[in-house]
């Protein structure tokens, strides 16, 4: 391990190899990133790696129509297969109100240049043909949404980044960070010491863990989702099914299995991630009501993974005031995934120049205490 | 020297595809899993992991606890989601 480093990432996901990875192509790569596990053991590696930008709020529109931009250059530009197919999203609305929400929401997205579009049940027919509209009022679909797959992106960084000189560290875990006069000076891992003058806290669901290191307190909290993926089929689902209504979404991944989740309003803040039959259960019976051929589809294998939701479910990017060499690059709250190329390359502008090409003045921490928040309403899972 | 015996046969993962991610610097089981996708199959790994932590032992010079093991993922076997849903709330 190098003895000293212009930035330690801590956090081998998305958001940490991705913020380095965008620093290396732009020449800065004296970094050290940090994991404690393996790369990608945390949210990214148990994601459904959906990539949506059908938001209620017009920021995190923008990050993700950025993103997708993004993605469907990446494999191209990483070397590597990330297994990225836009096969669109589909929103499935039960009510009126959600109806009506998804309209305006249609509309908010048009506006933002997001080919995003409001129809009737019937209407997404035309998209999936198995789909039992009884009981639905509205849907939306906008087909340049998709999936990638979170351990090909995972590898393909890794690899990229070796080759671009930066040191990776998986297996390691950091146990302190030292800071004087109100300077980070070191990095303290069980492996080694590093002095460095910045630390970008990409831990995700651990974040906080890191910040309190140097006592900044993170309002971020830690939910279990479940997810669980079918046997491979032949591809048929086109698009990510989604709805709001009862938080379910699922797709059919580029090698041919379905993978999706369904959020629990009930389930308490903790570190847990069991799988559990209720889950299953839930899910399943979800599924089937949608899509009533899944019921002779097997499930093969579930697992769980963290949210690690902010109080307004955006994440918290860019510089602590009391501690400006402490860069927080987490709280993603279950759409960490799909916005990660746009929020990592505003991250590294804001590492090398100082300011980004978008404001990210309104993810700061800060906004907690000034009370500037703007709550996003279309999470799910 | 090639060798391009399966170890995995619901994913098609080769001994060369294993040497390959060892040689790339992963050297624990789980990187493993992720990064050749063995092990997860209809078989969820029953058949390929305790051979492919056999393989990563040798070719690592460690003992196969030091090569961990997967968690395994439920259900033991696929199961129809027919029989995992409830279907009464029409």
């Amino acid at each position: 391990m190098k003895e000293k480093a212009e930035l330690v990432i801590i956090g081998g996901g998305v958001s940490g190899l991705g913020t380095a990875y965008q620093l290396a192509k732009r020449g800065f790569t004296d970094i050290i990133v940090i994991e404690r596990d393996y790369f990608g053991s945390g949210a990214t590696g148990r994601c459904g790696g959906g990539i949506r930008q059908q938001f209620s709020e017009e920021y995190n529109i923008i990050l993700a129509r950025e993103s997708v931009r993004m993605f469907e250059r990446m494999s191209e530009e990483l070397g590597q297969d990330i297994g990225f197919r836009q096969g669109g999203y589909l929103i499935l609305a039960h009510t009126d109100e959600e109806a009506e929400d998804l309209r305006k929401n249609v509309n908010l997205q048009n506006s933002l240049d997001v080919p995003s579009r409001y129809m009737e049940p019937e209407g997404a027919l035309d998209i999936v043909p198995e789909l039992n509209i009884d009981g639905l009022s509205a849907a939306a679909y906008c087909p340049t949404d998709g999936v990638a797959q979170p351990f090909l992106m995972i590898k393909a960084y890794v690899d990229k980044l070796k080759e671009m000189g930066v040191e990776l560290h998986d297996h390691t875990e950091v146990l302190d960070i030292e800071v004087e006069n109100g300077e980070i000076r070191k990095v303290i891992t069980d492996k080694g010491e590093i002095k460095t003058n910045m630390v970008l806290n990409a831990a995700g669901a651990w974040s906080r863990d890191i910040a309190k290191m140097v006592g900044v307190e993170l309002p971020n909290k830690p939910y279990r989702h479940e997810i669980m993926a079918t046997e491979h089929m032949k591809p048929w689902l086109k698009p990510m099914v989604i709805s709001f209504h009862n938080g379910v979404y699922f797709s059919q991944s580029h090698d041919g299995e379905i993978v999706g989740g369904i959020g629990d309003p009930d389930e308490p803040s903790s570190y847990n991630i069991k799988s559990s039959l209720e889950f299953l259960e839930r899910f399943t019976s979800v599924v089937v009501r949608y899509i009533p051929i899944m019921r002779k589809v097997k499930v093969m294998r579930q697992w769980a993974g963290l949210y690690d939701v902010t109080p307004d479910a955006r994440p918290i990017l860019g510089p602590v005031e009391e501690l400006p060499g402490f860069i927080q690059a987490h709280g993603y709250s279950g759409h960490g995934f799909m916005i990660h190329p746009m929020v990592t390359k505003l991250l590294a502008e804001y590492i090398i120049d100082g300011k980004t090409s978008i404001d990210i003045e309104p993810l700061n921490l800060r906004r907690y205490t000034s009370g500037e928040t703007i709550q996003e309403k279309n999470v799910v899972g | 020297m090639s060798d391009e015996k399966i170890v995995c046969r619901c994913m098609d993962v080769t001994v060369d595809d294993i040497m390959k991610a060892i040689n790339e610097g992963y050297k624990d089981i789980e990187s493993i899993k992720r990064v050749t996708g063995l092990g997860r199959g209809p078989c969820q790994g029953k058949t390929c992991v305790p051979i492919a932590i056999g393989i990563i032992a040798r070719a690592t010079e460690k003992h196969p606890d030091e090569v961990g093991y997967i968690t395994p993922r439920p259900p033991v076997k696929p199961v129809f989601f027919e029989m995992l849903a409830e279907e009464d709330s029409e």
